[in-house]
């Protein structure tokens, strides 16, 4: 039967040849149309003896599957030859820009903020807030600095027009009073208060202004009273604030006796990097102390039962640090070029 | 408080360089704020006697001298200076010399050698002195280094003392520090009276014991006040920042900065009658020594004598009876005024000076005497004379106590958080000159007449912590009662907030508080507003009644830097005035959130078409504040905003805030260009959350309908659907929606509005019937309540 073998050969050559689904179909009617060779000699078999029938029969059906098989074949090479030309056809660009919206940002000083406020929620103390136009007393008197203290002049205060006993707040030290005096009246007539412990930063004004001081900047004040707080738990909390802020063991933290008419002791913190531009330099970051008796007093807190500390710090200068910014006017300006580097 | 090293290492001087003499003093409370070196950095040169000094031999404006610097041979050295003279002890650089900036080489000078170079003060880097060779005092020992002989080797400190520290504004004060501190001895200068050599004296009466508990007088006769103040002086003068003046004022100045005790010389000549220390009285006026003429306040305590007032007391002398280069005759005058009496009385005059530095933080009320003889003895050595006795004034009842505080050594560990001893406490308190006595568990602390900051035993417990050092406190973990913190899922942080504004490409910006009084008059129609007192520039003078104005202003910045496209948001408080206000009566502050949009809706992008960000853009960013939660809009008149396009934002029927385009009027005045779009938000608002409700899927198929009404076109969308909703039965789920329509085939007073009805029952599936029924009521109540009509 070497002629169906050739025939099969021929089919799957004229298959191969065929190069779109039209031509294919017109190929396989030569073969296995109506008139198609092999069905030709499907035909042909009635004339042969039963035996010869058989066999021959058999032959030409496995010609018939091997010929199908070839067109199979060649019909999935067709479809996907196809499929290659039409993704071909329908490549992008992957370098062209991503559309929709951008994104903005937080303001600098809002992200370090954000990592203070972080920071020491998780080590229990949470958020408090007071107004930024204060009371004479909130601001000064009952922080321990009455009238014609030596104390008030280190603070340029601005006043409004027309009201003696009200200002913008020079601190954040107020709202120490304010959480004392709430925290008081709310568990007051327990045998014993829970311990207070809240940060509060927000907006301050000085009359000031030049590269190293703005007329209104940041401050987060830092207040815990508790039975048993004392200034090595102060020390112990800035030193592991400043580490986990600055995320680096690498910082020298100094605590330096000052003064301060709402603590004492007083101290201010410095802080000096072992590496980077700033190598070797202590920097003034923070000011803190053991709230003064008199402090606690005004708050409606027993001094000899309680103790506490509190600090005030410039989230400007941390921010500053942290980013490199040499400017701190550079915060209040609104610059987008400015902002947008903090995104 | 600047002062020389020398000066102090006259007084106490403990093994330290000069760089960890600085590092103690900060550390014990005394901020060394600079350390600076006297002088230049130089060396190689010494003192020289010029034996000869002859013209060139070919130069007319050259000498050639002879120069003894104490060597075996004279050295030859050719100078320019017009005083070079035979005689003269002058500073001679010699070969091998480092001066500041140049090296001295033998060298050859038109022709003559020259073997180093005599010195200008210039040369040295001392002063700008160039007229001439310095010249040096005839004893200055020939050969001798010019470094140790003019003692340039000194370190000038300037330390930041704190209000509480007034002991330590003294030479004699920070010495006593520094050998508490080192445990090296103190050499006090010694003081002894001086006898008085003639009879006169001058009656003092303390009118106002009060301010003025102790003063002690005395005449001293027959000065040269021309006399030269001698260099010693001058120099310890100058390296604490004080001109030289004149031998009296110098003396006066030298015993301050040594004791810490204001001086005042007056001249006798000019004074009338009794001194006494009084408050003004009507119509009084004093001529001070800065030539300011001060009409005392009734406060203001004076010096004065029978006839006028002389002086502000402890604050600053008068111009006409100060004394003079020609006094022969001197009242000196060495007081105790109360802090009380002084603080801040110099400040409402406008000035500071040393004296009510000092006072209003407290001068030692035992030191007044000792001063005064220092002073005299001064006087009578440089200046001569003849003194007077020594009048002292003094009403006990009114000076300082000084009561013993009680100090419980246990509390003082529990505060600091360390573990020191008793006894350690004692010697440390001794050290710094309070006297100690124990009384059971605690002990009886006595301050010192120069101490004021030492009266309840947190200002002991301070000494303690001070004195054994902050270093050595230890830093403890603290140790606390573990409670969670409350975390209310009905409220959102300020973060969140900020997070998600941030999310829809707004940039925070912090602004001023205070703004221009334009903004709050033109944007916020606010005549009256919160007025600073004492505003820093008039571009910032009034309290911010809205924080629209200052994103406007960062609008129009950010345009002027190129920069086209602006979206910024500000969390941050407004202030307004309200007689009930909250927690500051008088005036109400809330938190207000902020935002502004301008320029394209979408940064500039190929394949999208750009347009002008508008109401709509910004309003679904405030609707993405708030979802899941749904706020209401409605037409709003406001003096910032365009009157067409401004709505009041409601949330819950509450009005919590504004969103509109920025009036036209002022998008012109102020150059915005494209008219942005703002919001400004309650903060407390934005802050609330619904806690998620679970309500029950349907498992019934949902049905839709779209319905088009046409409507006049004043008709506001959320009236159309408000009405609708009055006649939707319990099926319908929802009316939303989805196109507007104006413009061909709809009258052009009218527009179309089409809408999505959704109808759902959780229990079956809804027959046509019945939903046709439904939209059916929706539209006929439409039409009979709003004159809609369907649109075909």
């Amino acid at each position: 039967m070497d002629k169906l073998d050739q025939l099969v050969q021929q089919a799957a050559a004229e298959f191969a040849a065929a190069t779109d689904g039209v031509q294919l179909e017109q190929v396989k009617a030569r073969y296995l149309g109506k008139t198609g060779a092999l069905t030709e000699r499907l035909k042909g078999l009635g004339k042969l003896a039963a035996e010869e029938r058989r066999v021959a029969g058999a032959e030409i059906n496995r010609a018939k599957d091997a010929i199908e098989a070839a067109l199979e074949a060649r019909r999935q090479a067709l479809r996907e030859a196809v499929l290659v030309a039409q993704l071909a056809a329908e490549a992008l660009d992957v370098t062209l820009p991503g559309r929709g919206a951008e994104q903005g940002g937080l303001h600098p000083v809002s992200r370090t903020l954000e990592r203070i406020e972080t920071l020491f929620r998780s080590i229990g103390f949470v958020v408090a807030d007071g107004p930024e136009i204060e009371t004479d007393w909130h601001n000064f008197t009952a922080l321990n600095t009455p009238e014609n203290h030596p104390a008030r002049s280190m603070h340029d205060t601005f006043y409004l027009e027309g009201h003696d006993d009200v200002l913008l707040r020079t601190h954040t030290s107020p709202v120490q009073i304010r959480t004392m005096l709430d925290h008081v009246a709310r568990y007051g007539d327990r045998e014993s208060m829970p311990e207070i412990r809240v940060i509060v930063p927000g907006r301050v004004y000085r009359v000031d202004s030049d590269a190293t001081h703005s007329p209104m900047f940041h401050q987060v004040e830092g207040l815990w009273v508790g039975e048993s707080v004392s200034f090595a738990d102060l020390k112990g909390v800035i030193a592991d604030f400043l580490r986990k802020f600055f995320e680096t063991e690498d910082l020298q933290v100094r605590f330096r006796p000052s003064f301060f008419p709402f603590t004492e002791p007083s101290a201010e913190i410095d802080v000096a990097f072992m590496s980077g531009a700033l190598k070797g330099r202590w920097l003034e970051i923070a000011g803190c102390g053991m709230v003064h008796p008199n402090v606690l007093r005004f708050g409606g807190i027993d001094p000899e039962r309680y103790t506490g500390f509190a600090f005030g710090m410039g989230p400007d200068r941390l921010t500053m640090l942290r980013y490199g910014v040499n400017d701190l006017r550079l915060f209040f300006e609104g610059d987008l070029r400015f902002l947008s580097q903090f995104r | 408080m600047q002062f020389s090293e020398h000066w102090l290492r006259s007084l106490v001087n403990p093994p330290l360089d000069s760089e960890s003499l600085g590092h103690l003093l900060t550390m014990a409370g005394l901020e060394v704020e600079e350390a600076v070196p006297a002088a230049a950095v130089f060396s190689g040169v010494v003192v020289g006697r010029i034996i000869e000094a002859e013209k060139h031999p070919n130069a007319d404006k050259l000498k050639l001298c002879k120069v003894d610097v104490g060597q075996d041979e004279l050295l030859q050295i050719v100078c320019g200076a017009p005083n070079a003279a035979a005689g003269l002890r002058v500073p001679c650089a010699m070969v091998g010399a480092k001066l500041p900036g140049f090296d001295i080489k033998a060298a050859k000078l038109r022709g003559v050698e020259s073997f180093g170079m005599l010195c200008s003060s210039r040369e040295l880097g001392l002063s700008d002195d160039h007229a001439g060779l310095l010249e040096l005092p005839d004893n200055a020992p020939i050969g001798q280094d010019i470094r140790k002989f003019l003692a340039l080797d000194d370190t000038l400190f300037t330390i930041k003392l704190t209000p509480n520290r007034s002991d330590c504004l003294s030479l004699v004060g920070v010495a006593r520090e520094v050998a508490a501190l080192t445990g090296r001895p103190l050499a006090l200068p010694q003081i002894e009276a001086v006898a008085p050599a003639i009879d006169d004296r001058r009656a003092i009466v303390l009118d106002a014991p009060d301010g003025c508990p102790r003063y002690c007088g005395r005449i001293v006769r027959g000065v040269d006040a021309k006399a030269p103040t001698p260099d010693w002086m001058k120099q310890r003068l100058q390296r604490s920042g004080v001109r030289s003046i004149s031998a009296l004022v110098d003396v006066t100045n030298y015993v301050m900065l040594e004791l810490g005790q204001p001086l005042h010389a007056f001249d006798n000549a000019k004074l009338v009658g009794a001194i006494h220390v009084r408050y003004p009285r009507e119509g009084e006026k004093v001529l001070l020594l800065n030539e300011q003429t001060v009409v005392p306040a009734a406060d203001t305590l004076l010096i004065a004598d029978e006839a006028r007032a002389l002086a502000l007391a402890g604050i600053m002398g008068g111009e006409d009876s100060g004394i003079t280069l020609d006094t022969v005759d001197v009242f000196l005058e060495s007081a105790f005024f109360a802090p009380a009496a002084i603080a801040g009385r110099a400040r409402s005059y406008g000035f500071i000076s040393d004296a009510s530095h000092r006072f209003e933080r407290g001068v030692d009320f035992e030191l007044a005497g000792w001063a005064i003889e220092r002073a005299t003895r001064l006087i009578l050595d440089i200046c001569g004379g003849a003194a007077g006795p020594v009048d002292e004034a003094v009403a006990k009842d009114h000076l300082p106590a000084r009561p013993a505080v009680r100090l419980r050594p246990a509390r003082a560990r529990r505060l600091l958080g360390i573990n020191l001893g008793d006894d350690a406490i004692v010697r440390l308190l001794e050290g710094v000159h309070l006297s100690v006595e124990r009384e059971g568990e605690a002990l009886l602390v006595t301050p010192p007449s120069f101490r004021f900051d030492i009266e309840i035993e947190e200002d002991l417990i301070e000494e303690i912590a001070r004195l054994h050092g902050y270093d050595a406190i230890p830093a403890c973990a603290p140790q606390g009662s573990l409670m969670m913190l409350d975390r209310s899922e009905s409220s959102r942080s300020v973060w969140d907030v900020r997070h998600l504004l941030a999310a829809r490409d707004f940039q925070e910006v912090v602004n001023y508080a205070f703004v221009e009084e334009a903004w709050e008059r033109d944007f916020c129609a606010n005549a009256e507003p919160i007025r600073l007192a004492n505003p820093i520039a008039s571009q910032m003078s009034v309290m911010r009644s809205s924080l629209v104005p200052g994103l406007a202003a960062n609008l129009v910045a950010n345009r002027k830097r190129q920069q086209a496209r602006v979206r910024v948001f500000e969390i941050g408080r407004c202030f307004e005035r309200k007689a009930d206000g909250e927690p500051v009566a008088g005036f109400h502050q809330p938190l207000r959130v902020a935002g502004l949009a301008a320029g394209l809706a979408l940064p500039e992008q190929w394949g999208v078409a750009s347009r002008q960000v508008d109401f709509y853009d910004v309003k679904s960013d405030v609707e993405a504040l708030f979802a899941p939660r749904v706020l209401g809009f409605e037409r709003l008149s406001d003096p910032a905003l365009h009157p067409g396009r401004a709505a009041s934002i409601l949330l819950d029927g509450r009005r919590i805030g504004l969103l509109g385009e920025i009036h036209p009027v002022w998008v012109q005045r102020y150059e915005m260009g494209t008219a942005p779009v703002v919001f400004e938000i309650e903060l407390d608002a934005a802050l609330l959350a619904d806690l998620p409700a679970y309500r029950e899927i349907s498992r019934q198929p949902a049905v839709t309908r779209d319905v088009a009404l046409v409507v006049e076109q004043a008709l506001t969308a959320a009236r159309v659907i408000e009405v609708m909703r009055e006649a939707a039965p319990a099926i319908v789920m929802g009316i939303e929606l989805f196109d507007v329509y104006y413009g061909k085939g709809i009258d052009p007073e009218k527009k179309s509005l089409a809408f999505r009805v959704l109808m759902q029952d959780t229990q079956r599936t809804l027959e046509d019937a019945e939903v046709d029924a439904a939209v059916g009521a929706i539209v006929r109540h439409a039409e009979i309540s709003l004159g809609a009509r369907l649109r075909g």
